[in-house]
């Protein structure tokens, strides 16, 4: 009798709770090893082996490299020539700004380089000008895009203040400070009687050349105004065919920096002295610019630098300086992994 | 027909119940003031009953019945949201940002600057606006429910309840809530009491009885209150729930009313089948809605932190920008004139290179400066720790080990924000009822006449068993290493599947329950089944049940469907009583106005016996009697008096010969105390015929005595029979606690969390429910603090009724002497094992809180293992919550199911609502629910843990990130003369937060894991990382701050050195800005990519792939915007194809700088794991050796120790228990003497 009161309670209570147990059920979140965290996962520690190998390992790819790197850059040739104060005569010494802004006078200079180690083809010529903000923000932003890729765009000189119409208020093509500051000093390379060419095509990039200076954009305009900036353009070459301006409206990033010119494409021999006749007519004076003339080979990392590779020496170095620190230590206090010992409840009373 | 209702009930409770029940007669009458009026201000409330439309217009306009708990409302939440979002510093800078960025003076376009903000912006707005719906909706729950009020001429109708108004008068029917703050009239029982369970107010689960006044009891059918009238005068609204002063005119007569005649909104009508009231208070003037604090946006102190780092960064970037824009002005004015090829004279109408005005441009530049730097303040962060955050709320509330099978609740994370706080709290604030306890009483064990039956354990004794064997199997009994004893217990006792506890308890693993009782446990053949009449004292037994059956005040209502009784009892030990007594053959199955029937079943004949006993009387219980009686006849004539009550109080009332059993029973009785159960000690007394008339005779005339002196002449009358007793035997009843409360409160206290209850429950409930959970042991020095004895008081009161200000001082200095004393007593404590409890009493509580005092006490308090508050209001509950949470700086999170509760949860850092219960205030105003207790224990020790780490892992990483990068357009500003260039196309900068690194570092802090959900919780003393923030204190942030500072060195110079003027690949070209900031970035990506991959230690596929996606999304974006129109990618077009790919020095400056930014935290980390292991890092290489596997001694011995020092909890009772036994095994050995002590019987010898 108590038994069955007993059970018939128990079933009365297990049955309602199977009656509600669908609506119950919605409310379950369903089962994923992801919605319960328990994806597999892979759980690296950092053991002292692993410690040790990898500085190791980093020093033995680091310190190579550094080596190569530094063997590339001292493989490579190269003469600087700093002229933007030789050239000037001696008696505007004192007024280098009036002297390169008249016209009248006859900016031509030569100087003669001495080649110190066989040089080999293709040889590199660059202008160097220091103390010029081709990065700042006015500059870089003084450029129209669509104006320079097609003919049909030429009037769109947006972002090209204030260089952007003639007085006239007709679009100067290309528009913009950094075309219109275009550097304009040309040089001439002879060896002893020998005139050593610079070719001056392929300096550019190729993309450039076909998909953003536009073959049937042609100057218009250009260098027109009261002030006149820097080189004039032809203006029966098509942009794309302008290399140097090309090359100068990819602006640099820093107020040091190099520009291609061309290249000689002949060997230059230990030495052999090179005159260069220049013509000095773009203005560093105003701003203390200097004005360089480099010549360089390449290697296959580039040009002369050994940034790189010391860098990557003193990586290396120290990585390799890192792993016998930590072997040493490892040695002579050894921690055992997983050792219950260090756990804070079994350290010092400091804890944590 | 009215009349019906009450046929069942037509009991006069006033004649068997002795105190609160009986009306003193003629206590307040027309002589009591003629005037309506009450003394002094705050009672200006004046209700016109029955006549609710005298509401409708001033001066009686009071509110209506409805309630908004929303925050906002159509109107107010657009400025409202708005004004909540640009509080955040942070989000006002972006603000001001996105202002600027219209203007030309911005670097950027304005649409990479608005549309962050507007999501950020947007979607913590919807996420209020989602939250403040929901409040609504709750709202229109409550405020649509229907109530029966009178519409005139004695109709009665349903109506909404948030139509009804003040003067309404409202019947409500058995088991509804109030709809409003009520004047009892009339109910279902001829003398007008009903009984109300107050349990949303203030988790007091035994129903309270109120009674109407005697006028009104004629007002007992819909048709007399046709033309029903009164006025009442009362006290305005206000949120003491405990008291009420006000006047009732009818008549003509004016009466004076007190709280027991006021039915509060929110609880409910109980044990009776209506009640017909009068509504006072409506709406937001209810005592509840008082009692309602507004719910307060919250934010975890890592927030609280981060806007302080955001602060520093803000500062950078003003020091950084104001360095550019002197900068820029000073080479504007000195140099710029010089830059013919910027054209300096054609400034035009822009003011932001003009040379005259250098000042200016400074000040315009600064703003440009300011925008182009806010990588330094990352809004993507906000984005991001959002994102993240709602994915982890998402498995919070995903977690199958959180989701209760029973009611189908999974835990839920109601506000996403607090997530990270989970794994920082120190002090955890309870509820009692419903959320630690169930609520229900399991009868469990009973001893009679000196033998202890019930073989069922406790679960406080199967856990102790369990202990014991495994100690005893593993061999080694190192002092308090307890292995985890709910989950090993099943291995370790398999081999001995019944251990012999000290004590002679007996510990059944049992492999399946029966199907249970509803408050009934017990389990032992010997009394069961009608066996008890072969045991050695059938007499004592009978009487044992007897008394069970005969001495309570509930009410049988028989369950059509089974045919058996079930009991509406006041409290529900009564009721499991009951169940028991119906369990053992003693069903009670009636109770007429002076006679209860018990249905008496033995084996020996087929039908039950159907007997009656006479009630001649019946002395109630209360808290300071500790007892109550019934005096009885039987079917023999005889006069007995049969007590129950608490066991000190029964013995001291033993007869000499009454004392047989007491030694054994007073020895049960302990064992009963320690298993954590509640007892009660069962007596009679024979009564002589003679000797009770003259008893019942003085008891009649302390009944009908008028005037105050009336309850002690009542109680000096019961003294004075209820003497002399026979000790019965006494029952062990177990409040059964929510599944696994005393496990969760066991790892919780490991964990290193404090835990206080608070409860709404009586002292001596509350110390009971103490020592069922393990928040109070034998031997913890109990510090009890309540107000001083009030018979004291009220003695004094008598001569002085003037003098009841400076008894209240009184009681507060006492109180202040208590506390100091107690203080005093645990700083002299040197034992260190020695713990002590503090309970409190709401009374004494008010004083605590006392501006002057509540540093005091919380000091006190905190120097006490366990606090348990008992009897506090809701708003006390608050205000301890305030009180630790300002008091400690700590985080505090407070639990609890009810309405009661609300305030606590609304007040703490962290409030956790139980959910599945009725009732969802709690859960409403929670920022997080579970359905049951023991889910806390998960929430915080895994989800806490992980969410802590991971969101804080994040920020700090964020920072790292946006230094590194923010810093190199700096450096780059000082080789552009300060004008704002940035080397980056504008398109990279966008991308690096939004795509190119975002996905990783969500998946940080989503995914990390520092070690799995078991080693979380088999290492409680891992949370401990948390509360003392190890992971994001100013050592770290610093220590990453200056780690992105030394990256973003790193990749800008070493990236200018190595590109410098020559040429970078054998084409001869140089490199321009394009070429420089592609790989600059390049290099960042790499950089951070590496060194979150640093960072995580736990690898699944998803972050696998975030991380390498990331890297091979920035090389597909590159590639695929260089293929894009060059007016599109500008100077970035064909960059990688042609320019940057072909070259060795782009691929080797990559690796370069990755590997030196990373290097300094490699070392870092590597040092740490070596020489300084936390413990993550220990458990991490444990488990991948899988040492624990190997060596499981050692793990378990590891586990045991990474408890926290915790005085409470099973544990600490476990170990108590172990050093007491020792202590005795010393003293065996010693002296023989104690083994009668030590070696009780057991019931198995028997």
């Amino acid at each position: 009798m108590m038994n069955n009161s007993g059970a018939s309670a128990a079933g009365s209570s297990s049955g309602s709770g199977e009656g509600s147990a669908p609506r119950r059920n919605f409310k379950r979140p369903k089962y994923s090893r992801f919605t319960q965290q328990e994806l597999p996962a892979c759980k690296p520690i950092l053991t002292p082996q692993w410690v040790i190998s990898v500085f190791t390992l980093v020093g033995i790819i680091f310190v190579p490299i550094g080596v190569i790197s530094l063997m590339a850059s001292h493989d490579v040739v190269e003469i600087v020539d700093r002229y933007d104060s030789a050239c000037i005569p001696r008696n505007m010494a004192k007024d280098k700004v009036a002297y390169i802004q008249n016209a009248a006078i006859n900016k031509t200079c030569n100087r003669t380089l001495k080649v110190l180690k066989n040089m080999d083809q293709p040889i590199y010529v660059y202008y160097q000008l220091d103390n010029f903000y081709q990065n700042h923000r006015r500059y870089v932003k003084s450029r129209n895009d669509a104006q320079l890729r097609s003919a049909d765009e030429a009037s769109e000189t947006s972002g090209c203040d204030p260089e952007r119409t003639t007085a006239g208020g007709a679009p100067i093509v290309p528009c913009g400070l950094i075309a219109w500051s275009l550097f304009n000093d040309t040089y001439s390379f002879k060896r002893g009687n020998e005139n050593v060419m610079v070719n001056k095509k392929g300096i550019s990039w190729k993309s450039d050349r076909d998909h953003k200076f536009g073959k049937d954009v042609y100057p218009k305009n250009f260098q027109n105004g009261a002030l006149i900036g820097g080189a004039k353009l032809d203006p029966n070459k098509s942009l794309s065919e302008q290399e140097d301006l090309i090359v100068w409206m990819r602006t640099a990033a820093l107020p040091t920096f190099r520009k291609l010119y061309g290249k000689i494409e002949v060997n230059l021999k230990a030495n052999d002295t090179i005159t260069v006749t220049l013509e000095n007519n773009y203005n560093t004076y105003s701003f203390n610019g200097k004005k360089k003339l480099v010549l360089s080979t390449t290697s296959w990392l580039g040009g002369k630098n050994d940034f790189l590779g010391i860098a990557y020496l003193t990586v290396g170095g120290l990585c390799f300086f890192l792993a016998t620190a930590f072997t040493v230590v490892y040695l002579v206090k050894p921690r055992k992994l997983g050792d219950p010992s260090y756990l804070s409840w079994n350290r010092s009373p400091l804890g944590y | 027909m009215a009349r019906t209702g009450r046929i069942r009930e037509k009991l006069r409770w006033s004649k068997i119940y002795t105190f609160s029940c009986i009306r003193p007669t003629g206590s307040m009458t027309a002589d009591a003031s003629p005037s309506l009026s009450l003394p002094g201000p705050g009672h200006s409330r004046v209700v016109r009953c029955n006549q609710p439309h005298a509401h409708r217009r001033n001066p009686l306009n009071y509110p209506s019945n409805y309630i908004s708990t929303t925050k906002y409302n159509i109107v107010t939440f657009l400025p409202k949201a708005i004004f909540e979002q640009f509080r955040r510093v942070a989000n006002l800078y972006f603000l001001l940002a996105a202002c600027l960025s219209v203007t030309s003076i911005s670097p950027f376009s304005p649409v990479s600057m608005i549309a962050p903000l507007a999501f950020v912006v947007g979607l913590s707005m919807a996420k209020e606006a989602l939250e403040d719906w929901r409040r609504f909706v709750q709202d229109m729950k409550v405020n649509i429910r229907k109530a029966i009020v009178h519409k005139g001429n004695g109709r009665f109708g349903n109506k909404f309840w948030h139509k009804i108004r003040v003067g309404d008068v409202v019947k409500v029917e058995k088991n509804q809530f109030f709809p409003a703050d009520l004047l009892l009239l009339s109910s279902s029982y001829e003398d007008g009491i009903c009984y109300v369970e107050t349990m949303n107010l203030d988790g007091e689960t035994n129903l309270k009885v109120k009674r109407s006044l005697e006028v009104t009891l004629p007002l007992e059918d819909d048709q007399s209150f046709n033309d029903f009238s009164a006025t009442i005068q009362c006290e305005d609204p206000n949120s003491s729930l405990y008291t009420f002063v006000g006047n009732l005119e009818y008549e003509r007569q004016v009466y004076a009313l007190d709280p027991s005649q006021i039915l509060l909104r929110d609880s409910k009508l109980r044990n009776t089948s209506y009640i017909y009231g009068v509504v006072i208070f409506t709406g937001h003037d209810t005592k509840v809605m008082q009692n309602a604090t507004e719910s307060p946006s919250k934010r975890s102190r890592i927030e609280k932190k981060m806007d302080y780092i955001i602060y520093i960064l803000f500062t950078v970037l003003v020091l950084v920008s104001l360095i550019s824009s002197i900068g820029f002005a000073v080479k504007t004015k000195f140099e710029m004139p010089e830059w013919w090829y910027l054209q300096p004279q054609r400034v035009g109408d822009s003011h932001l290179y003009n040379l005259s005005t250098p000042g200016l441009s400074g000040i315009f530049h600064l703003v440009t400066a300011l925008i182009l730097y806010g990588y330094l303040i990352p809004i993507s962060l906000y984005v991001s720790i959002e994102v993240v955050k709602v994915l982890q709320a998402m498995f919070i509330n995903q977690d199958l080990q959180m989701y209760d099978e029973e009611t189908g609740n999974p835990a839920q994370a109601r506000t996403s924000n607090l997530n990270e706080e989970l794994g920082q709290v120190d002090t955890i604030l309870s509820d009692k009822t419903g959320t630690l306890t169930c609520n229900q009483m399991d009868f469990l064990k009973c001893s009679i006449a000196g033998f202890s039956y019930g073989l069922r354990s406790s679960e406080v004794e199967i856990a102790a068993a369990k202990q014991i064997a495994s100690e005893e199997s593993g061999g080694s009994v190192q002092n308090g290493s307890g292995i985890d004893y709910w989950e090993n217990g099943g291995s370790s006792c398999g081999s001995s599947p019944e251990i012999k506890l000290e004590g002679g308890i007996t510990c059944k693993i049992e492999k399946a329950r029966k199907p249970m009782i509803k408050g009934f446990s017990f389990e032992d053949d010997r009394l069961m089944q009608g066996n008890w009449l072969s045991e050695p004292d059938p007499d004592v037994i009978l009487l044992f049940f007897r008394i069970l059956a005969v001495c309570h005040t509930a009410i049988p209502e028989l369950d059509e469907e089974t045919g058996s009784f079930t009991y509406e009892a006041e409290s529900p030990d009564e009721g499991a009583f009951l169940v028991a007594a119906r369990e053992f053959g003693f069903e009670f199955c009636r109770r007429t106005q002076t006679s209860v029937f018990v249905r008496e079943r033995y084996p020996s004949s087929a039908d039950p016996i159907e007997r009656e006993f006479k009630i001649l009387n019946l002395l109630e219980f209360n808290s300071k009697r500790k007892r109550m009686s019934v005096v009885i006849r039987d079917e023999n004539g005889q006069v007995l008096l049969l007590c129950k009550g608490a066991d000190s109080i029964i013995f001291d009332r033993l007869s000499k010969n009454g004392r047989m059993y007491e030694v054994d029973t007073s020895k049960h009785l302990n064992e009963y105390g320690e298993a954590g159960l509640r007892t009660l000690a069962l007596a009679y007394r024979k009564l002589e015929e003679s000797e009770y008339s003259t008893w019942n005779t003085d008891f009649l005339k302390a009944k009908t005595a008028i005037g105050p002196d009336r309850e002690a002449q009542l109680e000096q009358a019961s003294d004075m029979i209820e003497k002399e007793l026979i000790l019965v035997g006494a029952t062990a009843v177990e409040d059964k606690l929510q599944k696994g409360v005393p496990q969760c409160i066991d790892k919780l206290a490991q964990a290193g969390l404090k835990i206080w209850v608070l409860t709404g429950d009586k002292m001596e409930t509350a110390i009971n429910i103490g020592f069922s959970c393990s928040l109070l042991r034998q031997g913890m020095k109990q510090i009890c603090i309540s107000p001083v004895n009030k018979d004291l008081i009220t003695q004094d009161a008598n001569k002085a009724l003037v003098l009841s200000l400076v008894t209240e001082q009184a009681v507060k200095e006492d109180i202040q002497k208590q506390i100091t004393n107690a203080s005093q007593m645990i700083k002299l404590e040197t034992d260190p094992h020695a713990a002590s409890a503090l309970i409190i009493d709401g009374k004494a509580l008010t004083y605590a809180l006392e501006e002057d005092m509540k540093q005091q006490f919380l000091s006190l308090a905190v120097d006490c293992a366990s606090v348990i508050c008992c009897r506090v209001s809701p708003k006390q509950k608050a205000l301890v919550t305030r009180l630790v949470k300002e008091g400690t700086g700590k985080v505090t999170l407070a639990i609890g199911d009810g309405a009661n509760d609300v305030g606590m949860i609304q007040e703490a850092d962290i409030g956790v609502g139980i959910s599945g219960v009725e009732g969802m205030q709690a859960v409403m105003a929670s920022d997080f629910s579970i359905s049951q207790f023991r889910y806390l224990e998960r929430l915080l020790v895994v989800h806490g843990h992980w969410c802590y780490k991971r969101i804080a892992q994040m920020i700090c990483y964020f920072f790292y990130k946006n230094i590194a990068f923010g810093l190199t357009l700096f450096y780059f500003e000082a080789y552009t003369g300060f004008s704002g260039q940035s080397v980056y196309d504008d398109w990279y900068m966008i991308l690096f937060n939004v795509i190119l690194t975002s996905l990783p570092v969500i998946s940080l802090g989503v995914f990390e894991q520092d070690v799995s959900s078991e080693v979380c919780l088999q290492f409680p003393a891992l949370y401990q990382q948390g509360p003392k923030n190890l992971f994001f204190d100013w050592y770290r942030i610093i220590g990453w701050m200056s780690n992105g500072l030394y990256s973003s060195l790193m990749i800008f110079f070493l990236n200018i050195g190595i590109f410098f003027t020559q040429a970078f690949r054998q084409g001869g070209q140089t490199a321009d800005m394009a070429a420089i900031g592609t790989t600059m970035f390049t290099c960042i990506i790499w950089a951070v990519n590496m060194q979150i991959s640093l960072t995580m230690c736990h690898f699944t596929w998803i972050q696998i792939v975030l991380v390498c996606g990331s890297i091979a999304t920035w090389y597909l974006f590159l590639l695929a915007y260089g293929e894009s129109s060059p007016l599109i990618s500008g100077n970035a077009f064909h960059i990688l194809v042609e320019a940057l790919a072909p070259s060795p020095v782009f691929w080797s400056v990559t690796l370069l700088v990755t590997a030196a930014c990373n290097l300094p935290y490699l070392i870092h980390i590597s040092y740490q794991r070596l020489y300084n292991p936390m413990d993550h890092h220990v458990i991490q290489e444990i488990k991948y050796y899988k040492k624990d596997v190997e060596d499981q001694c050692m793990w378990t011995r590891e586990r045991s120790k990474a408890r926290s020092a915790t005085k409470i909890g099973f544990t600490a009772r476990v170990d108590a228990k172990i050093r007491q036994l020792k202590g005795k095994l010393h003293m065996k050995v010693s002296s023989l003497s104690a083994q009668t002590v030590v070696l009780p019987p057991s019931p198995d010898v028997l």
